[in-house]
């Protein structure tokens, strides 16, 4: 009986010790996220090639009644064959896009940026988030391909979503039809802003929230395109997001809501690429409009350079 | 020593299941809670010592490999592998009932847990959406693989048990 009193107390002791860590733990990494990186990184140097592994065998075990050669053979094609699809729609549908904008853009910014020509890589899903709330999946590629926090995500032809964390060969990203996802975006016909958000009760229609879209001119109509915006602090301007399938008035009568269908097919997604190539982030401590613009200028000669 | 190794095996195989393989089997979208299964089962067969160590260890993987916020999910899974380890010795592990009934109640209070601190906080009202469309659909998806994979985590147990004693 001592001795059983006695385990008792001392797993009590184990279980206040293990509860007090964890609770330290949620305080200090939603503090600094970044004091467990190294962490993170030991784990993903160990974890991922077995995730490659297991989501290969899984794939393989899956086409396991067809004709297993040629059906790898068609595999390895479709794969790259997707992926140039994926290159070649987003591409067009940048081409198309910029029709509907140089001019005013010209106008607007004076600058012409070509954002077709984004530097790409191709990337698998191996691993999806363990619960059924959030929509964040890890790829097979890191920082050894270039792949660094906060770029975009793309897939045939529209956003995905964006890099949270990086690992030397993975990289976790959050889809944009994450709860927690917010994209400022713009309608393309108009350039009224306009926030896209997932939310997890729109799992069955596999739209996404279009809110506080401002459209004083009654312009926007069902239908039309809905890009990511220039005043976007992360994602890169113009990249797809979806049509709009539902726009109503908020009660305000200021400020329009609804929903918009991704291009992206979220459920069947296997490959994305990434833009390797982030958003130019000029800090808020800069002066002036003009200095910013003119850094923006400087920078992309020295890049062409 | 060789209990300690294998049971560290079976979580790292767990969470790398549940994140590679259960996306593939997931119905409607949802996949069931692998990771429930295993600290569950261990916490009856094994006690609240190993429960609660097994439900850490579970939750800290997870944490790391896709969270930003590290920790959640040990607590949780820490606290499940505790209470169930208040069952060991009170009823019979070779009977598939009480994983069952123990299960769904952790799964249940888990998911609602999920919701209270990660959606409830954030202004997602609708309560009774995620309980039908996520959370009882999860904990549904999971007793299904509770069947499957209690069998093999009692034989495993048994033979740890009789090898390791």
């Amino acid at each position: 009986m001592k001795k059983n009193s006695n385990e008792t107390l001392k797993n009590k002791y184990l279980l206040a010790g293990l509860s007090v860590f964890c609770v330290v733990l949620i305080i200090l990494s939603s503090v600094n996220s970044d004091l467990f990186a190294p962490v993170k990184q030991v784990s993903g140097y160990l974890v991922t090639p077995v995730q490659k592994g297991i989501n290969s065998f899984g794939s393989w075990l899956s086409g396991f009644t067809e004709n297993l050669e040629d059906v790898e053979t068609l595999r390895e094609e479709n794969e790259s064959l997707k992926e140039q699809v994926a290159t070649l729609t987003e591409e067009n549908s940048l081409l198309v896009q910029e029709h509907e904008e140089l001019e005013r853009l010209q106008e607007l910014y004076d600058l012409d940026e070509e954002y077709s020509d984004y530097e790409k890589v191709g990337a698998n899903i191996i691993a999806k988030e363990s619960g059924n709330w959030f929509n964040i999946f890890t790829i097979d590629k890191g920082s050894n391909d270039g792949i660094d926090k906060d770029m975009n995500v793309i897939a045939d032809g529209g956003l995905v979503g964006i890099v949270t964390e990086v690992g030397a060969n993975w990289a976790t990203v959050r889809s944009i039809i994450d709860d927690e996802s917010n994209v400022s975006a713009m309608v393309s016909t108009t350039s009224d802003q306009c926030i896209i958000s997932g939310d997890l009760t729109l799992i069955d229609e596999g739209s996404l929230e279009l809110s506080r879209l401002t459209d004083t001119d009654n312009a926007v109509h069902v239908g039309d395109k809905v890009v990511t915006s220039y005043i976007s602090e992360n994602y890169l301007p113009g990249i797809l997001i979806g049509y709009i399938s539902e726009l109503n008035n908020d009660s305000n009568n200021l400020t329009k809501s609804g929903y918009i269908t991704p291009v992206v097919d979220f459920r069947h997604l296997q490959e994305v690429l990434v833009i390797l190539e982030k958003k130019e982030y000029v800090s808020s401590d800069s002066a002036s409009e003009e200095e910013t613009s003119e850094e923006i200028s400087t920078e992309m000669e020295a890049e062409e350079e | 020593m060789k209990r300690r190794i294998v049971l560290a095996v079976m979580i790292v195989i767990c969470v790398l299941l549940q994140a590679t393989v259960c996306p593939m089997i997931a119905i409607g979208d949802i996949k069931p809670n692998l990771l429930i299964v295993l600290t569950v089962s261990f916490g009856l067969m094994r006690g609240r010592r190993e429960g609660m160590l097994i439900g850490f260890f579970c939750g800290l993987l997870t944490d790391i490999s896709f969270e930003s916020t590290l920790g959640f999910n040990a607590l949780m899974y820490l606290l499940v592998g505790y209470f169930s380890g208040y069952f060991f010795r009170i009823f019979y592990d070779d009977d598939i009932k009480t994983p069952i009934l123990l299960i769904s109640v952790c799964d249940l209070v888990y998911g609602v847990v999920q919701y209270v601190f990660r959606f409830l906080l954030r202004g997602r009202i609708n309560f009774p959406f995620y309980l039908g469309r996520i959370i009882l659909p999860e904990v549904v998806y999971t007793l299904i693989l509770t069947f499957v994979c209690y069998q093999i985590f009692y034989r495993i147990n048994r033979w740890l048990s009789l090898t390791d004693a």
